[in-house]
């Protein structure tokens, strides 16, 4: 059964590769957990803790057993979803980023959607017009996306259209104070409102998305536009290309249906180190615009030496970022049909 | 700093030419140079040149916007921007240098040993490499810094250590197509061991491309540790760095005190910018399939 169906194979081997990767974060993680400055006893105990509440927090918590079994525990607590206490919160780490996290993906997915959105057209004309005026832009886009720190794009926009301009409402959270929070169904404001059908409230929450969007997308958008433009410049100069031409086709059948649909494909490796940017860079414009994801989470945390939830943070995002790295080698796999094969 | 100078990289007769053909044809890298220049003046001397001490405080005179006393303007407890954001070059320059070196050293060492000897260091280092780089990259860097501590050296290690697969990587790929070529066999023979043939022979070779990456990660380096220090790690309060300032700066942002924060903001943005450009210029010298 396996063996019939070689995508299906190449999948699984996909998948199995992925493995010895979250073992190595897993390693990673518990050895920056461990590498507190100082004793994490006498951390985790508190301050008013003496001799003896110290040794007692160590004996709870398996201090005083060798690295190996600290580390079969600390496997044992992530396996149940234990990502152990946030000291500010008071409740689970892992609770805490579940709660936080549908913001923080409201924010991240309509970004990289828009950057996706913009960069790919953008870089598909520059390849087609080289030396045209959009050729120009962008390469002034690309080299201004990359030179641009995510922190100070936002605090710009939100000068020149908060302060300015007046069109944008205060950079403060996801809603307006003027509205109340909808109902909690998925965590998502635009689709909680929608559901209630809530449209005031939709708006509102839009209006704040926009301007926090829009900086992570003018942060994404400039690798994917320059991955765009090299990709489609390679497959345009390729010789198959050539012969299609030869052959007659239209100029549109060439350059959607032969170049672009090679040069999507390193796009979409591009888009791995493009999440990895996101992921960090989003960190940042969450703290700007105080949004109550889970970077700005990380950041109180960090802000309090709150080390397990900092921990906990680095840990799921690294788990997050494996995971969405194996969905775009998958989806490569969609895209591209001969790597099933090739992986036989 | 000097490795990056151009002098410094082609070595056969015959390059000094294709350096001024570059830099004649494609005036951007000169202006790069010249920003570049201007950047390391300004770390070396900026300090004793500015008008006011950074840390001085004048209540009397805070949040003053800027004028021809104050070019950059004061910010909430009276410090001349300008002065400071002239004197943070040095430290961010330092921050980011520092970590680049610390990384192409180390990731020349593991790069060499994987791709010469190859085996189980090769197989071992891949495998680290691959950890490394399936976290997103600055949030490695937080956890870094919160488990080492918070302080400016560590923000160099954290730095050092995101950017280091990048350097073995490229090295290892480097040593690794040349470790049969027929030069090195011939070192070999004549007598020279291993190490003398990979300092000697091999690794010069991979020098070049390093360059350009150096120069394009010394952008990012900076990026990186402003970013860390934005949100608090590293750099404390008084002094004077880019992030930092725009992070205290973005508390007046909505009552329309902007110089506070764009001015630094600015400069950070020209010295990455300065690496970026200069990196796509050396990449034009040292890359053979540009040459006529």
């Amino acid at each position: 059964m396996l063996a019939s169906s070689p995508r299906l194979r190449a999948i699984l081997l996909r998948v199995a590769q992925a493995i010895p990767v979250v073992i190595g974060v897993v390693v990673i993680s518990f050895l920056l957990t461990r590498a507190l400055p100082g004793d994490p006893a006498v951390y985790f105990a508190g301050v008013a803790a003496d001799e003896a509440s110290i040794e007692e927090t160590r004996v709870a918590m398996g201090l005083d057993k060798p690295l190996p079994v600290q580390f079969l525990h600390y496997v044992g607590d992530l396996l149940q979803g234990d990502l152990g206490q946030s000291l500010s919160s008071g409740r689970p780490v892992a609770v805490d980023l579940a709660n936080r996290l549908p913001a923080s993906l409201e924010l991240t997915l309509p970004a990289l959607f828009l950057a996706v959105v913009i960069a790919v057209p953008l870089g598909v004309l520059a390849a087609t017009r080289p030396g045209t005026w959009v050729d120009h832009l962008c390469r002034v886009v690309v080299t201004a996306g990359v030179s641009l720190p995510t922190f100070f794009t936002g605090i710009l926009l939100i000068y020149i259209f908060y302060y300015l301009m007046g069109i944008a409402p205060s950079p403060l959270g996801r809603l307006d104070f003027i509205y109340l929070s909808p109902d909690h169904v998925t965590g998502f404001y635009l689709i909680d409102a929608a559901l209630m059908g809530d449209w005031e409230t939709w708006r509102g929450a839009a209006k704040q998305l926009v301007l926090p969007a829009t900086t992570l997308a003018l942060f994404t958008l400039a690798p994917i536009a320059r991955m765009t433009r090299a990709a489609m410049l390679t497959a345009l100069s390729s010789d198959f290309i050539r012969t299609a031409r030869a052959a007659g086709l239209s100029n549109r059948t060439v350059l959607y249906r032969y170049a672009f649909r090679n040069a999507l494909l390193p796009v979409v490796t591009t888009l791995g180190m493009v999440f990895s940017f996101a992921l960090g860079a989003n960190v940042l414009v969450e703290k700007v615009f105080a949004w109550p994801g889970i970077g700005s989470y990380a950041v109180e945390a960090l802000v309090v030496s709150d080390y397990a939830a900092v921990q906990g943070f680095v840990l799921a995002m690294a788990l997050l970022f494996v995971a969405l790295n194996l969905v775009i080698d998958l989806l490569y796999t969609a895209i591209d049909p001969r790597i099933g094969f090739e992986a036989q | 700093m000097s490795d990056t100078t151009p002098s410094d990289l082609p070595r056969q007769p015959g390059n000094l030419e294709h350096v001024i053909y570059v830099l004649r044809t494609n005036p951007v890298t000169l202006i790069a140079f010249g920003m570049f220049t201007f950047l390391i003046l300004s770390a070396l001397f900026g300090p004793a040149l500015v008008p006011y001490d950074p840390l001085a405080t004048n209540a009397g005179n805070a949040l003053q916007p800027p004028s021809w006393a104050h070019w950059f303007g004061t910010d909430q407890i009276g410090r001349d921007v300008f002065s400071r954001v002239i004197v943070a070059t040095r430290l961010d320059l330092t921050i980011s240098v520092a970590a680049v070196a610390i990384s192409f050293v180390v990731g020349s060492i593991l790069g060499c040993i994987a791709g010469y000897w190859g085996g189980w260091a090769d197989i071992i280092l891949n495998r680290f490499l691959d950890t490394i780089m399936a976290f997103p990259l600055f949030v490695l860097a937080m956890g870094i810094v919160a488990a080492l501590g918070n302080s400016v050296e560590n923000i160099i290690y954290a730095t050092a250590i995101i950017n280091m697969p990048f350097y073995a990587r490229l090295v290892r790929a480097e040593v690794n197509i040349r470790r049969d070529a027929g030069f090195v066999r011939a070192a070999k023979l004549a007598g020279s061991s291993d190490l003398r043939v990979l300092a000697t022979q091999i690794y010069p070779n991979a020098l070049p491309p390093m360059m350009v990456q150096v120069s394009l990660n010394l952008g990012w380096a900076i990026l990186n540790a402003a970013g860390l220090s934005f949100i608090g790690l590293g750099v404390s309060p008084p002094t004077a760095e880019w992030g930092i300032m725009v992070a205290e700066g973005a508390n007046f942002i909505v009552s329309g005190e902007w110089w506070l924060a764009v001015f630094p903001g600015l400069w950070l943005m020209f010295a990455v910018f300065t690496f970026n450009l200069l990196g796509d210029g050396l990449r034009d010298i040292v890359d053979p399939r540009k040459r006529t």
